[in-house]
């Protein structure tokens, strides 16, 4: 039993049957980790991309510096760090959020390069435009060039929600009850992995292809008006 | 016409790496003139707009726009130092500028292009800036194309929006930066007869680099032939295109009238 809910072992079918509910609330905890992971790694991504660009060494070299130390860390590491280590400061997070923070933060090492090579890929003219009608660098940056990169950059943003999600599991190892760990605990108890991670494996690839269509559909009803895409 | 210059170039040098491309430039510009820049790529005629447009700085003498330097301000103790962005951005607000490549936003619709700055940078009303939008797209013959995006539209369409959108900023000096060279041959002439109504019919000061020999001859006050980074030769349209007094002025002419 977990959650409340009983299993009953008596055939597979009926185990597999039994079992589904369980496995569904640890899928919720793996949707919510990985929506939530994924909007930290876009908002962190964006700040990161703004501070890389910025003219000043004195702000683009640190941000430089803390990108390629989360790109070329392991997550582990950076899980085992923010879940015992920032205790020590006083800083105490639910298991849950610390899982989402760790993995928010290393995919915005990541995102933020995507935003880079996005914005980059706007012609020269736009910003000489800009410049010329004496729009503001911040409106120009809302509302001239970003508009122009996002439709470059939603493919690449959807690989990275699919990789999160394929990344959920390691927040097993601080408690998480994703639904791997779920599963595993069956395992555990009933003695039979087979069943539940073999259901674990068929619920991921459903996961991961709704969300790969969702992002097709959200690339083609982007309106890309002219913007040369690459 | 006065006789105040609006636009001044004092020894101006322009590089690029090791490259000059503005060697000691002297150049006046009267309010109200229409000027021609004519020459052999590379001889600086396009960085003239770019730095007046404060799109490249300069790299020694001054610029004078309107009376005041462009890429200096003056000091307390009334030295000339670097200017701001803030003295940019004030300067910037009597020029605009219609580009090679027209340079249109792609996500905005054509009236949005236009009205875009106006609202933001001048305060106008989204109202106000609709209205006087629709005046400029009456102007340049596309009063029924305002909620169209660039690329549905010709490349003289678009060239023409560029037009109705540098006017809506209400500049002094308009610059054209080779406004007709990424059309296709049959799409020039709407282009320039726009250019030509508007010279005509306004007080703006023009300042134009193209390589229509016979618009520049039309259209303008003085011909000025840049080479090398100076003015090799400048006059009236008349004396400069049948007499002019330099071999290296007539050498040029000579290549881009036989095609």
């Amino acid at each position: 039993m977990l959650f409340g809910i009983a299993w009953d072992t008596s055939s597979g079918w009926a185990f597999a049957v039994s079992i589904l509910p369980i496995l569904l609330i640890g899928m919720w905890v793996t949707i919510q980790a990985t929506v939530l992971g994924f909007f930290i790694a876009l908002a962190v991504g964006l700040v990161w991309a703004a501070l890389k660009a910025a003219p000043l060494k004195i702000i683009s070299w640190p941000a430089a510096v803390v990108t390629e130390f989360l790109r070329d860390t392991p997550l582990l590491i950076q899980l085992f760090f923010l879940y015992y280590v920032l205790p020590e400061f006083g800083i105490t997070l639910p298991a849950f959020m610390t899982g989402a923070l760790a993995l928010g933060l290393q995919y915005s090492a990541y995102t933020s390069e995507v935003y880079r090579a996005g914005i980059e890929a706007v012609a020269k003219g736009q910003h000489e435009a800009a410049r010329a009608l004496n729009l503001s660098g911040g409106r120009t940056f809302t509302h001239i060039i970003l508009p122009q990169a996002i439709p470059r950059i939603v493919p690449a943003m959807g690989n990275y929600l699919v990789s999160i999600m394929k990344d959920v599991p390691l927040l097993s190892v601080v408690t998480v009850l994703e639904m791997l760990n779920v599963a595993r605990i069956i395992g555990d108890r009933t003695f039979n992995y087979l069943v539940p991670l073999s259901m674990v494996g068929a619920l991921y690839l459903i996961m991961t292809l709704v969300a790969s269509a969702g992002v097709r559909l959200l690339d083609n009803w982007l309106p890309k008006q002219g913007i040369p895409l690459k | 016409m006065s006789d105040e210059p609006i636009i001044k170039f004092d020894k101006v040098v322009k590089r690029f790496g090791d490259l000059t491309v503005l060697n000691e430039l002297d150049f006046e510009v009267k309010k109200g003139e229409k000027v021609s820049i004519i020459g052999p790529s590379g001889s600086g005629k396009s960085t003239v707009l770019r730095i007046l447009m404060t799109l490249e700085d300069i790299n020694g003498g001054v610029v004078t726009v309107g009376g005041e330097p462009l890429w200096h301000e003056k000091a307390p103790d009334g030295s000339l130092v670097p200017a701001s962005e803030t003295h940019l951005r004030k300067m910037r607000t009597q020029l605009g500028m219609v580009f090679q490549q027209f340079n249109l936003f792609p996500h905005m619709t054509v009236l949005r292009n236009i009205t875009e700055a106006p609202v933001q940078v001048l305060g106008l009303t989204k109202q106000e800036a609709k209205q006087r939008g629709e005046e400029l797209l009456e102007l340049v013959g596309l009063a029924d194309q305002a909620q169209k995006y660039p690329h549905q539209l010709s490349g003289g369409q678009q060239q023409r929006v560029g037009i109705a959108r540098a006017l809506a900023m209400r500049p002094n000096i308009l610059l054209f930066d080779e406004p007709t060279s990424a059309l296709d041959p049959e799409l020039v002439g709407e282009v320039l007869n726009v250019i030509g109504k508007l010279a005509e019919e306004h007080d703006l000061t023009m300042l134009l680099v193209t390589h229509e020999m016979r618009f520049a001859r039309e259209v303008s006050d003085r011909v000025c032939f840049f080479d090398q980074g100076r003015i090799r030769e400048e006059g009236a349209p008349e004396d400069l295109f049948t007499d002019p007094n330099e071999e290296r002025t007539r050498e040029f002419l000579q290549a881009v009238l036989d095609n």
